[in-house]
């Protein structure tokens, strides 16, 4: 593969900078975008002195190339794509170089970068649900984003904002007169898409543009940006969290850290072989879909703020590759051979090891101990504790080996076929009789219903997926003769996109709505209707059913400690004199998190607590709703062994709710999927994921990005 | 759902109120003490023509119910019968219909001004959030809203009527231009406190529509400052600033009852002022109901306004039926 700016790059440049902290590598010629020591500062605030947010990050994009930019939520990825667009909120400011085909942006006024934009330049947001106005129909949207010639000119601009549909693949004839809160998501995303491209700019910059979309919404629209960009030669920057996007359409990757590039490569050689440890993180923390294994691997910590290491490698508190060296200096990127450039100083040295790991991640462990599910430790004793570093990062690095027997082949993680990668072995799913029955289940939602008044005025939030579906109004229908059984201790996914009724479902069997037909048996009551059962049943009802929620950042009380929160949950269990001390080490956390607030915890560790409040009243069946979904890919693979762990050492049935495959693989026996409220297949996790029979199921396998 | 229906429905349930308001106005007659034929006379000897004549007129011989359809048939028909004390004789509808046009006339003299300062100063001070400009605007709206409009009134009278001599200090004025300068103090007074909330709405409007993404996706594609400002800042910011502006057109009435009497404006406010020191219970009930019928009848157009503004709702509405 050549990459045209790469090719072109001079080292002599580099030493020019002399400071051997250069950002980025390489020069500007023929680069569309060059960016240089870009630096984003926040004006100091009441709270904040002033503060350093990105660091001297550096690169080129040639034209018609792609451009990946992958970091976790903090690094610095989105605040990068806003310096260069010079859309960056009140209170921050950029420094350094950023050149558009020789023309420097940064400090422009506004006035001078409007003619760039949109026609030269263009930038599509994270979330289709609030980038559009409310108040305008899509035609109306498309036509004032056409060049002027074209928008002035009745019949033309016509013509063209069809055209311009019809490439996103939209009907214009049902999709032109509408209003955005009639879309879909995913439709949304494509007319966003439409307008950034209306007047065909040479860069389009994307700033996660399919995370709130379905998966199969998601893997469309990146098809699409694919194949607008090789049409048209356009120069693409990918800003993405999720490496798999990044190899499946980036020609190139910079992986970002707490403010700092750390890796520049290539998308292939990066996924052949990172020389990063953190890279090496991101991609072994990924839960893999291919197939179940023992122990997930995770980061242990949290990304640090960019401020707090300056004068040290950013990564290096959660690496288990750390020196003295590490931390004395900044390591700047230091050019390798194969265009790449790593920040690691320590590369040399263990550039072997890394490779190693990614390839052998299985091989080198010892083999045969297949043990159907994992003990946790009795309740009270601390499955693994984080209240020094030290041992957190020893239990972690525990982690990093996780056992199995060496087997056959089987596809590789970022589907390299060259891995001998070994599937470990899921729990033997438990005998015994159903510890819940759903039979029939029927769910039909009044058209004018609250609920419905309620979520259409609920605004564009990102969450608000019943906007969708009271805005199409095609489902009356949310649940249509659902029915399953799951026994004690067993693990059950329910997979489906929005709209499908696995949100529905979950809140019925949380008795938050009262299904229209059919039943559920819990434990031998019936509680299809909470408002039927006797007090003591209710009572009872409740405790045996927990929820983890999607969102810890909304689903923990914000004015009340972790302890107080604790405290009041264990009041309506089995056993008042529990102490949240005890919880908390039950989920990972050091007893002293008793005394926090919420909102001095990282989102890992919020859903922790979350599990912990499920878990104070001793529930037989815990619901997770995409227990996962909206944290960072380095501390998923922790929540996901906690939650193995819950149910391992305490039987504790899961149901858990998701569109992430990688989690029901890693994380139940069986499975259903749920499509427009019906169920359209159902079994064994494996064999549901490795032979898919239903057409809907096939197509959500094969929307995985980088998957085969 | 077209707009014909949405009128009906919202006139239907508009009339049920005012059918509510029209009962409670007509028990007064019942609940004020003293028998209701009593509160007829008021201070007239109760001559026996003048006794007949008044349980003739409202079937007071009749029980309440009946009472109350004769009562309501007249009213609908405008007929709130004759004054009692503050205009004795006069019918009702024909008192209040000069003070009614004056009333109007200080609205919208006013809502104008709102328009003209409120919006304008909202938006400056939402687009400028945080800076020195909203900080002077966002103070000068505060102390407009704690105010008491009555100290203002009298302020801006000795000022500019006594002091500076710049306005008449009294009366309403005859003709277009002596009544404009007849009206503008007060309507200066009434608009620094109406100004503040308006203010107030359409900056916090300002900073939410601001901080949209769909502003920065705007902004991205390079679209003109004026339409920005336009079909984006303005459009999303109306919904919320046209239903605070409903209040305003009603506030003339209950502020103005303050203004009035500072300027001596015989408008619908000091004539129910009077009607109650009066006892006069016929004007009571008349402008009493006339000024229920008026709230409704602005609520009714801030919801047409918000149907014809905002897609959202026009079109849940069609989802309803």
């Amino acid at each position: 593969m050549t990459y045209d700016a790469q090719t072109r790059r001079t080292r002599p440049d580099r030493e020019a900078d002399g400071t051997g902290r250069t950002s980025g590598i390489g020069g500007a010629d023929g680069a569309l975008l060059s960016v240089r020591r870009l630096h984003v500062y926040a004006r100091p605030d009441r709270a904040h002195g002033p503060r350093t947010l990105v660091r001297d990050v550096g690169f080129d994009l040639a034209p018609g190339r792609t451009l990946g930019v992958v970091g976790e939520s903090g690094s610095g990825k989105t605040l990068t794509a806003r310096a260069v667009t010079g859309v960056l909120d009140d209170g921050l400011r950029a420094e350094g170089q950023v050149l558009f085909d020789g023309i420097e942006l940064l400090g422009r006024p506004e006035r001078e970068l409007r003619p760039l934009r949109g026609g030269r330049l263009a930038m599509v947001l994270q979330d289709p649900f609030t980038a559009l106005n409310p108040l305008l129909t899509v035609r109306a949207q498309l036509r004032e984003s056409l060049a002027p010639g074209t928008r002035r000119d009745r019949v033309l601009a016509s013509a063209e904002i069809s055209r311009r549909l019809r490439e996103v693949g939209l009907d214009p004839d049902t999709v032109a007169g509408r209003y955005p809160f009639q879309l879909s998501g995913g439709m949304r995303q494509r007319v966003a898409i439409a307008a950034a491209l209306a007047r065909d700019p040479e860069l389009l910059i994307a700033d996660e543009p399919t995370t709130a979309l379905d998966a199969t919404t998601q893997a469309e629209v990146l098809a699409l940006l694919r194949r607008l960009q090789a049409d048209r030669g356009m120069a693409l920057l990918l800003i993405t969290h999720d490496l798999r996007v990044a190899f499946s359409v980036c020609d190139r990757v910079l992986v970002m850290y707490a403010g700092s590039v750390l890796e520049d490569a290539p998308a292939a050689a990066l996924a052949r072989s990172p020389r990063h440890p953190y890279s090496l993180g991101l991609m072994l923390a990924e839960p893999p879909v291919s197939h179940f294994v023992d122990r997930l691997v995770s980061l242990p910590g949290q990304v640090p703020a960019a401020d707090g290491v300056a004068d040290t490698c950013a990564f290096a508190d959660r690496c288990e590759w750390r020196r003295e060296v590490c931390t004395t200096t900044r390591p700047g990127l230091t050019p390798l051979p194969e265009e790449r450039a790593s920040a690691c100083v320590r590369i040399p040295e263990i550039d072997d090891e890394l490779r190693t790991r990614l390839l052998g991640r299985v091989r080198k462990v010892p083999p045969a101990r297949r043990r159907p599910a994992r003990p946790l430790a009795a309740p009270g004793e601390a499955p693994r504790t984080t209240s020094t570093r030290d041992s957190a990062r020893h239990a972690e690095s525990t982690h990093r080996t996780p056992p199995g027997p060496p087997s056959g082949r089987t596809t590789g993680l970022y589907g390299h076929d060259l891995v001998p990668t070994t599937p470990g072995t899921p729990p033997v799913t438990p005998d015994g009789a159903p510890f819940l029955t759903v039979e029939g289940l029927g769910k039909t939602y009044g058209r004018s219903g609250t609920y419905g008044r309620m979520s259409s005025f609920a605004g564009p939030t990102r969450s608000s997926r019943s906007v969708r579906l009271k805005g199409t109004t095609t489902e009356p229908m949310a649940l249509r003769d659902v029915s399953f059984e799951l026994r004690e201790g067993e693990s059950l996914g329910v997979v489906g996109e929005s709209g499908s009724g696995k949100t529905t479902l979950a809140r019925c069997l949380l008795g938050l709505t009262r299904p229209t037909t059919g039943t559920i048996r819990l434990g031998g009551v019936d509680v299809s209707d909470y408002r039927k059962l006797r007090r003591k049943e209710h009572r009872e009802a409740r405790r045996l059913v927990q929820m983890v929620f999607q969102d810890p950042y909304s689903s923990l009380n914000p004015r009340l400690s972790i302890g107080t929160t604790l405290g009041e949950a264990v009041t309506a269990g089995p056993d008042p004199a529990q102490r949240p001390a005890e919880l908390l080490e039950r989920v990972g956390l050091p007893a002293s998190y008793a005394r926090k607030q919420p909102g001095e915890l990282s989102g890992g560790e919020r859903q922790r607590v979350a599990i912990a409040r499920a878990l104070a009243v001793r529930p037989r069946l815990l619901v997770c709703d995409e227990p996962v979904a909206a944290l960072d890919v380095s501390v998923q693979a922790q929540i996901l062994q906690l939650l193995r762990e819950v149910r391992a050492g305490y039987g504790t049935s899961l149901i858990v709710i998701t569109h992430d495959l990688s989690v029901v693989r890693q994380l139940t026996d069986r499975a259903l999927v749920l499509h427009g409220g019906e169920i359209v297949e159902s079994g064994e996790t494996a064999a549901l994921l490795d032979s898919p029979r239903h057409p809907h199921t096939q197509r959500l396998i094969a929307s995985i990005p980088g998957g085969n | 759902m077209s707009i014909t229906t949405f009128v009906l429905r919202r006139l239907a349930s508009g009339l049920l109120l005012l059918l509510a308001l029209s009962l409670l106005v007509f028990a007064l007659l019942d609940a004020s003490p003293g028998s209701p034929l009593q509160s007829l006379l008021g201070t007239r000897p109760a001559t026996p023509e003048l006794v007949a004549e008044l349980r003739a007129r409202h079937h007071l011989d009749e029980p309440f119910a009946l009472q109350y359809l004769h009562w309501l048939s007249d009213a609908v028909r405008l007929d709130f019968g004759r004054s009692i004390s503050v205009q004795a004789g006069t019918p009702v509808v024909d008192m209040v219909y000069g003070r009614a046009a004056l009333s109007a006339e200080l609205a919208a003299y006013c809502l104008l001004l709102v328009l003209l300062l409120g919006v304008p100063l909202g938006l400056i001070a939402g687009i400028r959030h945080g800076r020195t400009a909203d900080r002077s605007i966002s103070l000068l709206a505060t102390v407009g809203f704690g105010a008491p409009v009555y100290a203002l009134s009298v302020v801006l009278l000795y000022v500019f009527g006594v002091a500076l001599g710049w306005f008449p200090v009294y009366g309403a004025g005859e003709g277009f231009a002596d009544r404009v300068t007849h009206l503008t103090l007060p309507a200066v007074a009434l608009t620094t406190v109406l100004s503040a909330v308006v203010v107030r709405q359409t900056r916090a409007a300002t900073v939410t529509v601001l901080r949209q993404d769909y502003l920065t996706f705007a902004r991205l594609r390079g679209l003109s400052p004026a339409r920005v400002l336009i079909h984006y800042v303005l459009r999303n910011c109306a919904p919320p600033v046209v239903t605070s502006a409903g209040m305003l057109l009603i506030a003339p009435l209950s502020a103005g009852i303050f203004i009035e009497q500072v300027f001596s404006l015989p408008g619908m406010g000091s004539l129910l002022l009077t009607a109650v020191a009066a006892e006069d219970l016929p004007v009571v009930q008349g402008t009493a109901l006339l000024l229920g019928a008026l709230v409704v009848l602005v609520n009714l157009l801030v919801d047409l306004l918000g149907f014809l503004l905002d897609p959202r709702v026009r079109l849940h509405a069609a989802g309803e039926h």
